[in-house]
């Protein structure tokens, strides 16, 4: 491998001219819909996940209109109980599983090996067949709700109430399937992310040099996997209680309704920090681009990131403080609920001291960071305040919760939001309205606390959460009517930001290859970017990789373009290792998924879905890992020492 | 309508609610002050007129110290916090003497009540009403018979959940005699949203005749309406649910109506009881709790009006 003097996003010479070309054809895919279905390439299989995370979004923000137009006034007849217990349990299995955790591995999935230098994601047809898995379990969730079968038990699925002697017939088998196919697409993206950081960095960005987006992700992948197996668990046993009437969560026969509360939380808790630890690496990438400096205390905020991951596996039993567990163990998780906020504000103290230095451009997405450290800092006041195990038992199950949780997921979704604006150039190499983008974080902001600062009041007053309605004589009638006309501000937000999306799409200004003059490498190639990502993977000089680009700039040169072949470095130095050969196109992945897709709806009939289903398997993953003709001379050629 | 009485944990009527309320008016203080601090020095970093920037090595200086003092004063909140929280924490859950001891079970939606005694016959059951002595502490047992609910009167205690095949325990309150209402706070499934109950707060005295009256059993319908509708009441699928003593209707998968009349609501706090409430919940109760498990008892009119104002009788 040599250095070369050539801007990593420009063809200088007649020779780049023809690598570019020749990558073109090893990396791209087939035309048509077979070339559709068989793409392995991480940018087509990232957009797709967004898109779909956005369509379930959607339908989960339908979903809550739905709920806030029943709760509008008192003994409102809209909807009966049956219907808004499917409604409220859809809206949080949607927003957790089927839109906030896939949107965020998403941009992992999209953003990392662009931000690495890397040609790829480690393994791309996992990646495939994540993605397919995904839609497979959002479909099926969704199919349960058309055909009067969605879950009502809540996103959390108590037990015994979601056990099988409370709710017989299969609407919590659906949840528990639904929760299968995520857990499996999100492990599968984990496994992705992590393997591309520590494996497929271009050479030169070591550890410390890292982009913080990236660290957020990395830092969030393992928390996914640590935290969904517990999950996995506590699905499969109650699959199994309900299924072929085993008595994990039975107490009259030796087993433990508050198992699945530990199990659950376990998993649950971390996952809020799974969605929102990506956000904050977004909000450090627009401050910096948007102050044009780097981000004032790299190191803090990496430690910080990763002590949150760490700190929110002990905070789970703060979501039990009403049941038997015992007081003196509770005190620990207050003082780790506590704890964590200090990680938060580290970040935000960054972040202020990095604008406070710099010169701000107030573009929309720098207008969305600002917008989420107000709605951020009110969620993670009120969480200190649930934090105290006294308080909690007040507002525990209240609309006081609500207020909190939306304050903190919706504060994370203003970096999505700032980051969407941010990237559109990447995705489409055109701009985002920036007129509209205005209306959207305005319209957004307001409806944000017209919605959800009456609940804390709501929950104080002693309003429950999952009511269907309320009696007229309890006062809560106005505030929840306030409620739901925020409601209708914040769904009129996401109509301009779909409209703009739209428009733009076709009309929106030209950007350039990079339209913020930003630091990190995914603007250091085409917008959008080739199937191949680089035509010459960029070497790193700096931790901003973009503005501490030396003079010559050097890149990767010597990795073979007629076939798909990678550069694999070391983990902590990102030195160059070895080469590595990235499988090619297939629809083998879709199959496998559909094969697992039948494995897990038949289970949620007979116990026959297993063996059945793992031939299926059996024969899908056979084919998947045959290698073709090409392949296997390739990589022979490889290993019996053709020079490089 | 109802009369609903105090159910807001900004409104405490008792020691426990009193003291959350305490802490709350801290907390929402500081949170405040820390809010308004952060978001000031947001706004100032953002739109602050800028000038001749100081020289990089005395920024950054600047910087390190500003963000070391902000995480340090962080902390030293959040100690403060932690500690004033133990403090409250310790303070609810010391054990009171000489409490009233009284059972609360939950099922799909309804609470039954039950103020045990040495004598077994002595022991008193109803539903969904607590009524308890005004200055004396309470402690209530809770268990449940189905699915998992949770206990809370927010005006004098904070919530604790009925967790099948385990026992909670928790203690309140209540100052001054009053009504205070209280509402099942863990989906139980559909009619979570109207499984509430009130807490009857009583001089002592008062709260004494009371127990005394609901161990008798009711009496002999003394006209004939009334002896009518204990014979619809007798006759038909009513007996199979609910309890009224003396009569052969014993079972225990209802409400125990025994003195029904002498409740304020019907239906877990759904309806207040009245003769129209009561007619339309035995006519239809899905239409008014969806999804219940008390089936609809179809009834000519004659037996109806006579049901209702036998249940009436059952002071």
């Amino acid at each position: 491998m040599t250095a070369r003097a050539v801007s990593p996003s420009r063809l200088a010479t007649a020779d780049d001219h023809a690598a570019a070309a020749e990558l073109e054809r090893t990396w791209g895919d087939r035309p048509g819909l077979i070339g559709w279905l068989s793409t392995v390439d991480h940018k087509r299989i990232g957009i797709r996940y967004m898109v779909t995370a956005f369509v379930f979004f959607l339908l989960g923000g339908l979903n809550a209109g739905l709920m806030r137009l029943q709760l509008s006034q008192p003994e409102n007849g809209l909807l009966g109980p049956d219907r808004y217990s499917q409604l409220f349990t859809m809206h949080g299995t949607t927003m957790m599983f089927l839109f906030a955790v896939p949107m965020m591995t998403a941009l992992g999935i999209y953003f990392v090996p662009l931000m690495v230098g890397a040609r790829d994601v480690a393994f791309p047809r996992l990646n495939a067949f994540g993605y397919w898995v995904y839609l497979i379990g959002g479909l099926l969730l969704y199919a349960g709700l058309f055909t009067n079968t969605g879950p009502d038990t809540g996103w959390f699925s108590y037990v015994p109430l979601a056990g099988p002697e409370y709710t017989p017939g299969k609407r919590a088998d659906v949840w528990a399937q639904t929760v299968t196919f995520t857990e499996i697409a999100a492990l599968i993206a984990s496994v992705e992310i992590i393997a591309t950081i520590f494996k497929h960095r271009a050479p030169g960005m070591s550890l410390n040099r890292m982009p913080i987006f990236v660290w957020a992700m990395l830092v969030t992948s393992f928390m996914i996997m640590f935290s969904m197996p517990w999950v996995a668990t506590a699905s499969l046993f109650l699959a199994a209680d309900r299924l072929i009437g085993t008595h994990f969560f039975n107490p009259a026969e030796g087993g433990d309704a508050l198992l699945w509360q530990h199990l659950f939380w376990f998993f649950g808790h971390p996952e809020v920090y799974i969605i929102f630890i990506p956000s904050l690496g977004m909000v450090s990438h627009i401050v910096a681009t948007f102050t044009r400096r780097p981000v004032f205390g790299y190191t803090a905020i990496v430690l910080a990131n990763v002590a949150q991951g760490f700190l929110s596996f002990g905070l789970w039993v703060h979501h039990m403080f009403a049941t038997t567990v015992p007081q003196i163990g509770s005190s620990f998780f207050s003082a780790t609920s506590a704890m964590i906020a200090i990680t938060t504000g580290i970040q935000i103290f960054c972040w202020i001291v990095t604008i406070w230095q710099g010169r701000p451009r107030f573009r929309v997405p720098f207008l969305f960071v600002i917008a989420f450290v107000v709605v951020f800092m009110i969620g993670g006041l009120s969480g200190v305040m649930v934090a105290s195990v006294p308080f909690d038992t007040q507002v525990h199950d209240t609309y006081f919760v609500v207020a909190h949780l939306h304050y903190v997921l919706l504060g994370a979704l203003f970096p999505l939001f700032g980051a969407f604006y941010y990237w559109f150039p990447k995705f489409t190499g055109r701009r985002l309205g920036e007129r509209a983008g205005r209306w959207h974080v305005g319209l957004f902001f307001v409806g944000v606390h017209l919605t959800f600062f009456p609940m804390h009041y709501l929950g104080l007053a002693g309003m429950p959460r999952r009511v269907y309605t309320y009696l007229a004589d309890t006062g809560w009638g106005p505030l929840n009517l306030l409620a739901s006309i925020g409601a209708v501000v914040l769904v009129s937000s996401v109509v301009v930001f779909l409209a703009n999306a739209l428009v733009s799409l076709r009309r929106g200004t030209a950007a350039g290859d990079d339209p913020w003059e930003a630091d990190s490498l995914e603007w250091a190639t085409a917008s959008p970017s080739p199937p191949y990502n680089f035509v010459h993977q960029p070497v790193v000089e700096g931790r901003s990789a973009l503005w501490d680009r030396s003079e010559a700039g050097p890149v990767v040169t010597g990795l073979r373009t007629d076939v798909r072949e990678a550069l694999v470095t070391t983990v902590m130095d990102a030195r160059p290792d070895h080469r590595h050969f990235a499988p090619s196109p297939t629809v083998a992945p879709l199959l496998a998924a559909l094969a697992t897709g039948v494995t897990f709806i038949a289970l949620i009939f007979t116990p026959w879905g297993l063996p059945v289903g793992s031939v299926l398997l059996l024969v899908t993953i056979t084919m998947w890992a045959w290698p073709s003709r090409e392949e296997h001379a390739d990589q022979r050629s490889q290993e019996t020492g053709a020079p490089a | 309508m109802i009369q609903l009485g105090g159910h807001s944990a900004l409104h405490p009527a008792g020691p426990q609610a009193a003291r959350i309320h305490d802490f709350w008016q801290f907390l929402w203080i500081v949170a405040a002050v820390v809010f308004a601090a952060v978001v000031a020095a947001l706004l100032y970093a953002a739109f602050r007129r800028r000038g001749t920037d100081l020289d990089p090595p005395a920024a950054h200086r600047s910087a390190v110290r500003a963000v070391a003092a902000a995480t340090v004063g962080s902390l030293v909140v959040l100690f403060v916090f932690l500690l004033l929280n133990f403090r409250a924490g310790q303070a609810l859950t010391m054990p009171p003497d000489g409490a009233v001891h009284v059972k609360v079970r939950g099922h799909q939606w309804w609470w039954e009540v039950v103020y045990p005694a040495a004598t077994p016959s002595d022991q008193v059951t109803t539903a969904n009403e607590l009524h308890v002595p005004a200055g004396r502490p309470v402690v209530v047992e809770l268990t449940s018979a189905d699915v998992i609910h949770s206990f809370w009167p927010p005006s004098l205690v904070g919530k604790r959940d009925l967790i099948p095949g385990d026992v909670a325990t928790i203690w309140f309150q209540a100052d001054t005699p009053g009504v205070y209402r209280g509402q099942c706070a863990e989906f139980c499934g559909h009619q979570h949203a109207k499984m509430g109950f009130l807490v009857i707060a009583e001089p002592p005295a008062d709260f004494e005749g009371w127990l005394r009256r609901q161990r008798n059993s009711s009496a002999t319908p003394a006209d004939s309406v009334a002896a009518r509708g204990q014979e619809v009441f007798l006759a038909t699928q009513c007996a199979l649910c609910h309890t009224i003593r003396p009569t052969p209707a014993g079972s225990r998968v209802g409400p125990d109506l025994t003195h029904l009349a002498g409740r304020r609501t019907i239906a877990a706090g759904s309806l207040p009881n009245d003769p129209a409430s009561l007619a339309r919940w035995i006519a239809d109760p899905q239409g008014v709790k969806p999804g219940a498990f008390m089936p609809a008892t179809p009834l000519e009119q004659a037996d109806l009006d006579a049901l209702v104002a036998y249940l009436g009788t059952l002071e």
